[in-house]
């Protein structure tokens, strides 16, 4: 496909521990299209931002990716150099942290760090770069961004800061940001403004957005397609309508089952019985089957791969019968 | 920021107050004054008479009033031993343990924000675990070993510097002699300079190297890191600047020990400071020497102490544009 901007195949994150290596993401396949928003879900520990991380090559040593490609624009970056792989941060892939009160150095002006971040990806005079700050932060959503650039960032409050944030992730005008739960450290009341802000700028700019959540309300606003990740593998991905309104795995449907409505009274919320096993006790075949309710034999023994189903892929054995009946 | 400043002065007076009543008291603990100075065949009546001129007749109070009435205006009487002005004779060793000092913070102060960096940069290379190890010597062997030690490798053995003493000395004003404008002068600093600053140097590079490894694992680094920003920018302009704050103020602090610790560098290589003042004046029990030199240290602390929280004023910004956060 032409427009697609960043394609994951297999991608295999290990972190070598004292007892063997830890597989914390395995076997992860999913691309993104240009200008396209991408929702990642799952529960905490489920490998979201460590995907995210290992796309824009910021994994913590002693993490590494030990397997698969990441392609972006058709270019591999997963084995790129130190110093080539920094052409492409900032330039190519930006990054939205969860925290907007410590992603700031609290010591330089908004112009200085914007400034700075401008001018290491393009070549723009002081002068330029500083109109292109203030730009930016106008395009943010900042109120009377020229007096305000030469503020420090303890001078803006929560969800102002998260708007420099991503006009600093937009800096260096890249094709991709990936926003690591850009709401969830802000007042419910501003998360709504943020993502709204996050989406429009990202448009405006021709950004794709790997937006990484666990707020299901956010990703069936925002997003065009989603991905639910479980246990370090990707349970299922498919149009936000198609995996809200018709998930195909288990795990899905009991993840859309326990989100309350307002449109329709129900009576008991769906549980999902048990917890996500820890990482170094997944069980054989599908991660999911001791929690599954229609768990059979080959989910015991075989992992399933992502199979076609309808608009979704999805990792499923029970779809595996129909697709060969 | 005005009320701060006056805060801070208040409390500097009350702290300089409390040590001029150590000082005074001094006076009146160790024995009477009035013997040292006739000795055994005086009179009673020249006793009296010398008691009168002295005003130790007075009562306590009164007698601390006139003492730091004294002190403000620099006049701690006069040495028991010497018999010349305390005050003078003060000034007349102050340079010798002010350059002393000087160079000795200069020396701990880069090379520690120097070694603090790269062992934290290089955290597990062979040589950063060699510079940690070796800093163990510094913060544990005692100031007057390493003196000596220094003294019997350069000076004895190999012969390059000398042992003792200030080398040729320059007169610049009518009270400040300096040794750093001659070849002797400069060579006769280098040893005491070392083995004053090396605890302070291990200090703060431990100290630099523990908040650069904190600074680096911030989120603020982690997002530069994000941008693509270059390593040297991170580490030098990101990194660093944060790295620094608390730096100052702990090397504020230590520049002030550097000089009330001199007493035993000075001792071990006869540097005529006053710290050798202080210990010299022990020994002959010269009490106002002893009061103004206690005196001075603390006002030298409570001064940098000043100059450290002003600082901070102008280093951070958080500090600084309080006010305008405020509406």
């Amino acid at each position: 496909m032409a427009d697609t901007l960043l394609s994951v195949k297999d991608l295999v994150v290990e972190f070598p521990q004292r007892r063997g290596l830890l597989r914390a993401l395995d076997q992860i396949s999913f691309d993104i299209k240009r200008g396209e928003i991408l929702g990642v879900v799952g529960e905490s520990g489920a490998g979201k931002s460590l995907t995210g991380a290992s796309i824009i090559g910021l994994l913590e040593p002693p993490g590494r990716v030990s397997g698969g490609t990441i392609e972006l624009d058709g270019q591999r970056i997963d084995n790129l150099s130190t110093a080539e792989m920094r052409k492409i941060r900032g330039r190519k892939i930006g990054m939205v942290f969860q925290d907007p009160l410590t992603s700031l150095n609290p010591i330089f002006t908004i112009a200085e760090q914007l400034i700075e971040t401008i001018q290491t990806h393009l070549k723009l005079s002081d002068k330029e770069a500083r109109k292109q700050a203030i730009k930016l932060l106008d395009d943010v959503g900042i109120p009377a961004a020229s007096q305000r650039i030469d503020d420090y960032p303890h001078q803006f409050s929560g969800g102002m800061r998260q708007r420099v944030v991503i006009a600093l992730a937009l800096a260096g005008e890249p094709e991709l940001i990936i926003a690591d739960e850009p709401t969830t450290a802000l007042d419910v009341s501003v998360q709504a403004q943020i993502i709204d802000v996050l989406k429009n700028t990202c448009k405006e700019h021709g950004a794709a957005v790997m937006l990484v959540t666990h707020d299901m309300g956010v990703i069936a606003e925002t997003c065009d397609r989603v991905a639910v990740m479980y246990a370090g593998r990707l349970a299922e991905i498919g149009p936000v309508r198609e995996v809200i309104k018709h998930p195909k795995h288990p795990y899905t449907i009991g993840l859309m089952g326990s989100i309350p409505s307002l449109a329709h009274q129900v009576e008991r919320l769906v549980q999902i019985p048990g917890s996500m096993p820890r990482l170094d006790a997944i069980p054989e075949g599908c991660a999911f089957n001791p929690r599954c309710n229609r768990v059979f034999d080959r989910c015991r023994t075989e992992r399933p791969d992502l199979i076609a189903v309808e608009e979704n892929l999805a990792a499923c054995w029970l779809h595996a019968k129909e697709a060969g009946a | 920021m005005l009320a701060y400043i006056i805060r801070r002065l208040i409390q500097s007076v009350a702290v300089m107050l409390t040590v001029a009543l150590i000082s005074f008291s001094l006076f009146q603990f160790v024995g009477d004054p009035i013997n040292n100075m006739l000795g055994q065949e005086a009179t009673s009546q020249d006793r009296e008479n010398l008691r009168e001129r002295l005003g130790l007749n007075d009562s306590i109070p009164i007698q601390f009033a006139r003492f730091t009435g004294n002190a403000i205006q620099g006049d701690f009487g006069i040495s028991y031993r010497m018999a010349r002005p305390v005050s003078e004779v003060i000034m007349e060793r102050l340079p010798a343990t002010l350059e002393l000092a000087a160079v000795s913070g200069l020396f701990a102060l880069t090379l520690g924000i120097v070694l603090g960096v790269y062992t934290a940069l290089r955290r597990d290379g062979w040589l950063s675990n060699f510079i940690m190890t070796a800093s163990l010597v510094g913060v544990s062997l005692p100031t007057f070993v390493i003196g000596i030690l220094l003294i019997y490798l350069f000076a004895v053995e190999l012969q390059w510097l000398p042992s003792f003493g200030r080398g040729e000395l320059v007169q610049i004003t009518d009270n400040w002699s300096t040794g750093l404008l001659t070849e002797s002068g400069r060579k006769s600093l280098i040893l005491p300079a070392i083995t004053l600053g090396l605890f302070q140097l291990t200090l703060i590079m431990r100290l630099v190297r523990a908040e650069m490894l904190e600074v680096l694992r911030t989120d603020y680094i982690k997002f530069a890191r994000a941008r693509g920003l270059s390593q040297r920018a991170i580490h030098f302009r990101h990194a660093l600047k944060n790295t620094l704050l608390p730096v100052i103020t702990i090397t504020g602090l230590q520049l002030g020990s550097i000089i009330a610790f001199a007493i035993i560098t000075e001792t071990v290589f006869q540097w005529p400071g006053v710290g050798l003042l202080f210990i010299t004046a022990i020994n002959f029990v010269d009490i106002p020497m002893m009061s103004a030199y206690l005196v001075l240290i603390a006002f030298i602390f409570v001064v940098i102490n000043l100059v450290v929280d002003l600082l901070y004023f102008v280093v951070d910004p958080r500090l600084r544009a309080e006010k305008s956060a405020a509406h």
